[in-house]
């Protein structure tokens, strides 16, 4: 039957346009009932007798949600007790309209076999498909729809012939959808009533969502925010330039200030300051926001001031103490930065927090707060009976809805991950803070591994360059057994030199387009944790197959250079072949092969070779411009071996370190220009853009405090001044500048070469770049294998690695899992080292200061490479008289002691564990002696400050 | 907001179609006395007008005509009134020009034009309503208006387009479907023995996927050519009852 579809839609351009779409109706599609005699479906999903038990429905029944209940309730649908779920494709559409990330996690459910959920496809179905009416409203409409569907299922199943047939119940929030539904004769409950009726599971009932229905009991009578507008109304506003619409960022340090990044014309971001809670209107961090720009006179410079949420009580009360603190009127214009508050929400973007339950004082009660691991999410208050036993447990926290007349959010609990403190949790939690996929492989993505036992074939032979007679060794750190780079070098006969870089060939046993390629795709990056490895690719390729280890044969991608004696390259051919290494070597002991002359062996030899070569080759890259930033500072390192931090290493680079680095960058040099040859379109490239002038800022201001120049003109520049600015007996300072200006850079982001124009990569000073050297733990370097394969006609091409757009998208999944990866590395060492400082106690130390800030300076400590903040203000006394200079920066303290950046400080550093979810060091003051500032040298004095770890 | 889900989980489509299923064809012969053949076809919601004359003599200059077979002149316009926003140039700009090329190629290949040497035969067909395969409608429509001519052809002539959607081919595409990114391809098909008149691919395609697209508007063609088929018989059967009245 045909019906046609008629509606007008508004145009781009502002025209009216009448749009006719066809639309049938078939009486092809079933119930989807495994009891049902009438329909004809090959595979039902719904069955008979799994049904949960209800005290209120005794009988087998199904469940379809209505829209907002799906919305709303995700999180008790995704439960694995409700199963047998009819999903109406009127809902469907309606929640893929309103929220993506609900549609997906929805999605998600109804491919999930076990969890039996059934999408009916009602608009199609010649018997519920319903027509707007005159007058009605798509809302409307939609309910009806909803209604139609269920009570057509009512009748369908009255008529199968058993007596015990199941039932369909409808779950709606909405009063008079329910007693519409009822009139017609479908059973219908509100939400919250059916959970609770279940019988054995009110741990569910914690997962409801509050909803706006019974907010009420919440409410205090005083509205604390100002109203958000609505949509139509914030877009007539972005349309007139009225609002602006920018993503929120929250700010780490200072609760009450918050930054809009609105993306301007081109790639220009304009940056607008949110200061107060006011302002700031119930925004959450990454929610997309539309701001209204205050008039120029109230425009300010960020607050130094570091400010935490750190009330204990649950009133809403005023902040006006804490924002007082904030108002300062800053003199220096220059530092002014755009003011504004939040007028609406464009779009939310909650995701389950982690975190932990600040139990309320009243004991029975049932609302408690909720304090998420990340400071940038505001405190969130939740609903639960089982606080008691939540006490100290990590756990997760969806966010329901923020009313204007509440403190906090409200929300509900999702799930518990464990104890605090526990290394596991802990490491449960920064994965799932970061987004880091990390449950173990699935079976299907097992089975596209290759079957044990592997040998090279015949075939593979066949295709490829034998190179096992090459004496190849691979370098890497102690302890590491995904190896996927080898080095080889030989004399010619004709006094030049072959250079090999041997990698692993990753993407033979990784085919395009399976579950093993698309998983890695997603992971994009193995994580590498203190004492802990989240692979991208399982371990029998990580640590087997792919591993370039000594004396086994292997596939490896090889680029191969000729050289002459001046590291001149003269030719580049790039092959698919089979290496066997001869020797896996630690940095430590090639470096001693190299300086041990008596060693005269071929790897040794070859070793040296590449050791002459590789130093041509830096040279030549630092007078070209390329910045030398990995600076040596000491990093907290673990002892691999027993997994708990015992120790802190000195990272030392020896030059066997940058002799593998050197040709690695070469290597990606080479091949990066390769592929961009062939496929001028679609190669995946690297770029590190040059940052803004007016990022080294601070770079030069503190160097101007030394009567140093720091000139950032041009990356040469800035690594000319570097090595120029040092400081007789003060041997750190160069390091610490150069600390600095690493904090300058932007970060450094993959891209498909089709959609950008600007290649260029700052820090290695190349005009182009990629990553090809590890495709074991980066799924970058797999693509651009793939690429460069097709380009040496080694392999076939698949379309999605002709899609610029496709990969584009990957690329932005590699970024940000990138970026996710280093948050968490970062995350995992902070956490490491509390576990350390928990095991050595008290420690003084030396330190430099970093940072000045308006109440605090921040310390590093170069023997752990530990940050810290030590902070003068107290929360309960009044602190001592501060007096900032921005110009410095400096901060004076009871006009005795003046401190500048770079000073040297001696501090206590110990661990705080008083807040189990936020352990930090702490650090205190021991010099210079202030009275009523520092602390007594020998013992801890216990209101010492909280100090601030390094993110 | 995101765009317009193309194709369902479940395998329906925009308009409750499955990926191979065709929209509503229906057509009718013979729908105007003065020309010598002339058909109107709905395609779904796309309609279209054929009006064939001859073959008879070439007209205009003697220089175009040719010795051994028949000239073939075919003329495209869209009414103005067939999109959603009134067409300014009904024909004669470059996507018209271009169409009418087409279809002159397409019955090149099917028309017996060697049995009409110094001839030509005139094909006009107008768009009325435009959603989505403007040039299978054309070339179904035409076909049909050539059988009401009584001019012999090799076979039907049936077009059909075919679009590539989340690795499932789609056939007969309507409006929203071809402009909602991917990959469009028309293809016109003798289906007895599976002969191309003419196939056309604007966009990219990924050298694997073709076999499969090809295969989706091959048997879309053949599907379409057993309609045309019926309409042509019940058009001979009710045109012989009026004749023995």
């Amino acid at each position: 039957m045909l019906k046609s579809k008629t509606f007008v839609k508004k145009t781009r351009s502002g025209g009216v346009l009448k749009i006719v779409r066809e639309h049938y109706l078939r009486d092809d599609i079933w119930c989807g009932f495994e009891v049902c005699s009438e329909c004809k479906d090959e595979s039902p999903v719904l069955q008979r007798d799994a049904c949960i038990e209800s005290n209120l429905c005794p009988f087998p029944h199904c469940l379809i949600p209505d829209t907002n209940v799906v919305l709303h309730q995700i999180d008790i649908l995704e439960d694995p007790l409700i199963r047998n779920v009819i999903i109406l494709q009127t809902v469907l559409q309606e929640v893929r309209h309103r929220s993506a990330p609900v549609y997906k996690r929805i999605k998600d459910a109804i491919h999930d076999k076990e969890k039996r959920f059934y999408t009916f496809t009602n608009e199609h179905h010649r018997e519920t498909f319903v027509e707007r009416e005159q007058g009605e409203s798509a809302n409307d409409r939609n309910d009806r729809a909803i209604r139609v569907a269920a009570k057509w299922y009512t009748e369908h199943l009255s008529k199968s012939p058993s007596d015990s047939e199941p039932k369909v119940v409808l779950l709606t929030n909405d009063r008079a959808n329910k007693e519409k539904a009822e009139q017609i004769g479908v059973i219908s409950y509100r939400c919250e009533e059916y959970i609770k009726s279940l019988i054995g599971n009110p741990e569910l009932v914690d997962r409801l969502a509050l909803t706006s229905d019974d907010q009420n009991e919440i409410s205090g009578s005083k509205l604390l925010f100002p109203e958000h507008l609505p949509l139509s109304k914030i877009q007539a506003g972005i349309k007139s330039g009225a609002f602006l619409q920018g993503s929120f960022r929250a700010n780490t340090d200072n609760y009450l200030e918050a930054t809009v990044f609105i993306l301007g014309e081109g790639d220009k971001t304009t940056e607008v300051l949110l200061q107060g809670l006011q302002n700031l209107n119930r925004a959450v961090h990454q929610d997309v926001v539309a701001v209204e720009l205050f008039p120029k006179e109230q425009w300010v410079a960020p607050s130094s001031v570091v400010l935490q949420d750190d009330q204990q009580n649950d009133e809403d009360t005023e902040e006006e103490e804490a924002e007082k603190k904030m108002e300062n009127p800053v003199p220096d214009t220059t530092m002014l930065k755009p003011t504004g508050r939040v007028v609406g929400i464009i779009k939310r973007n909650w995701r389950p927090f982690c975190g932990m339950l600040n139990q309320s004082q009243i004991k029975e009660a049932t609302r408690h707060l909720f304090t998420p691991a990340d400071r940038r999410i505001p405190r969130i208050r939740i609903e639960t009976r089982q606080a008691s036993t939540l006490m100290g447990q990590r756990i997760i926290v969806a966010i329901d809805g923020w009313p204007r007349t509440s403190r906090y959010p409200n929300g509900h609990f999702v799930r518990s991950l464990g104890g605090a403190g526990d290394k596991e949790t802990e490491t449960e939690v920064l994965l799932l803070e970061h987004d880091v996929p990390h449950q173990p492989f699935s079976q299907t993505v097992l089975s596209f591994l290759p079957k044990m036992p592997w040998t090279i074939t015949e075939e593979d032979m066949k295709v490829r360059a034998d190179l096992r007679h090459l004496c190849v060794c691979s370098v890497d750190p102690p302890g590491c057994t995904d190896i996927d780079d080898a080095l080889h070098c030989y004399e010619l006969e004709n006094g030049n030199l072959e250079v090999g870089v041997h990698i692993a060939d990753v993407s033979h046993f990784i085919r395009p387009g399976n579950a093993l390629d698309q998983e890695a795709a997603n992971r994009g990056t193995t994580v590498y944790l203190c004492g802990k490895r989240i692979d991208m690719v399982p371990e029998l390729l990580s640590s087997n197959l792919c591993s370039l280890r000594s004396n086994v044969e292997r596939l490896a991608f090889s680029c191969i250079w000729e050289m002459n004696n001046n590291a001149e390259i003269i030719n580049t051919r790039f092959t698919k072949s089979v290496i066997n290494s001869k020797a896996s070597l630690t940095y430590a002991e090639a470096q001693m092969r190299i300086d041990d002359s008596s060693m005269n062996d071929e790897i040794t030899k070859s070793l040296r070779g590449l050791n002459t070569l590789a130093k041509m080759l830096k040279s030549r890259r630092i007078e070209k411009g390329a910045l030398t930033l990995s600076s040596p500072e000491v990093r907290f390192h673990m002892d691999s071996e027993t997994h708990d931090p015992i120790d802190l290493q000195t990272k030392e680079l020896k030059d066997t370190n940058s002799l593998v680095e050197e040709f690695m960058l070469l290597a990606n040099i080479s091949v990066a220009q390769k592929i961009y040859e062939e496929f001028s379109e679609c190669a995946l490239l690297r770029k590190h853009p040059a940052p803004p002038p007016s990022n080294y800022d601070i770079l030069i201001k503190a160097a101007k405090s030394k009567n140093l120049m720091i000139r950032t003109d041009s990356a040469k520049a800035l690594a000319d001044s570097l090595n120029e600015a040092t400081l007789e007996n003060f041997s750190y300072f160069n390091t610490l500048l150069r600390i600095l200006a690493t904090r300058c850079m932007m970060q450094a982001v993959y891209f498909c070469s089709g959609m950008d124009s600007d290649f260029h990569h700052y820090g290695l000073a190349s005009p182009i770049y990629t990553h090809f050297t590890s495709p074991i733990r980066r799924y970058s370097d797999i693509i651009v294998h793939r690429l460069l394969a097709v380009a040496i006609n080694a392999d076939s091409t698949y379309p999605d690695l002709m899609d610029k757009h496709k990969q584009a998208a990957l690329c932005n999944n590699l970024n940000y899992r990138h970026k996710m990866a280093q948050y968490a590395q970062r995350t995992s060492v902070a956490f490491h080292t509390q576990l350390f400082f928990k095991n050595k106690g008290i420690l003084n130390e030396e330190g430099f200061i970093l940072f000045v800030r308006k109440n605090a300076i921040i310390i590093l400590i170069p023997k752990f490479g530990l940050e810290g903040t030590v902070f003068f203000e107290k929360k309960d006394k009044p602190g001592p008289r501060l007096t900032f200079d921005s110009e410095g920066p400096s901060l004076t303290i009871e006009d005795q002691h003046t401190f500048h950046i770079f000073d040297k400080v001696k501090v206590n550093i110990s661990l705080d564990s008083s807040n189990i979810q936020h352990q930090k060091i702490r650090m205190a003051l021991l010099e210079p002696v202030i009275p009523g500032v520092s602390v007594p040298l020998p013992e801890l004095e216990p209101e010492a400050k909280k100090p601030k770890l390094d993110r | 907001m995101a765009g317009l889900e193309l194709l369902s989980d479940q395998g329906y489509r925009l308009d409750g179609r499955k990926a191979t299923e065709l929209r509503k064809l229906q057509a009718r012969m013979g729908v105007f006395g003065q020309a010598d053949g002339s058909a109107y076809l709905e395609q779904g919601n796309t309609k279209a007008l054929a009006v064939v004359y001859g073959p008879h003599e070439v007209r205009g200059s003697r220089s175009k005509s040719l010795h051994d077979r028949a000239v073939i002149n075919c003329q495209y316009s869209m009414a103005t009134f067939s999109t959603a926003e009134r067409k300014r140039r009904p024909h004669g700009d470059r996507k018209s020009s271009e169409m009418s090329l087409h279809l002159k190629q397409t019955f090149e290949a099917a028309v017996l034009t060697q049995l009409y040497p110094r001839s030509q035969i005139d094909i006009y067909v107008k768009i009325l309503q435009s959603d989505g395969g403007n040039y299978s409608a054309c070339v179904n429509a035409a076909t049909l208006a050539l059988v009401d001519a009584g001019i012999p052809m090799r076979d039907y002539v049936c077009a059909c387009t075919a679009g590539f959607v989340e690795d499932t081919p789609l056939a007969d595409l309507c409006h929203a479907e071809e402009s909602g990114g991917g990959t469009t391809l028309s293809l016109a098909l003798l289906p007895r023995r599976e002969n191309i008149a003419l196939v056309q691919m604007d966009a990219r395609l990924h050298q694997d996927h073709l076999p499969a697209l090809m295969e989706a508007a091959t048997v879309a063609c053949k599907g379409l050519s057993k309609v045309l088929d019926s309409v042509v018989r019940q058009h001979l059967q009710e045109v012989s009852v009026q004749t023995r009245e």
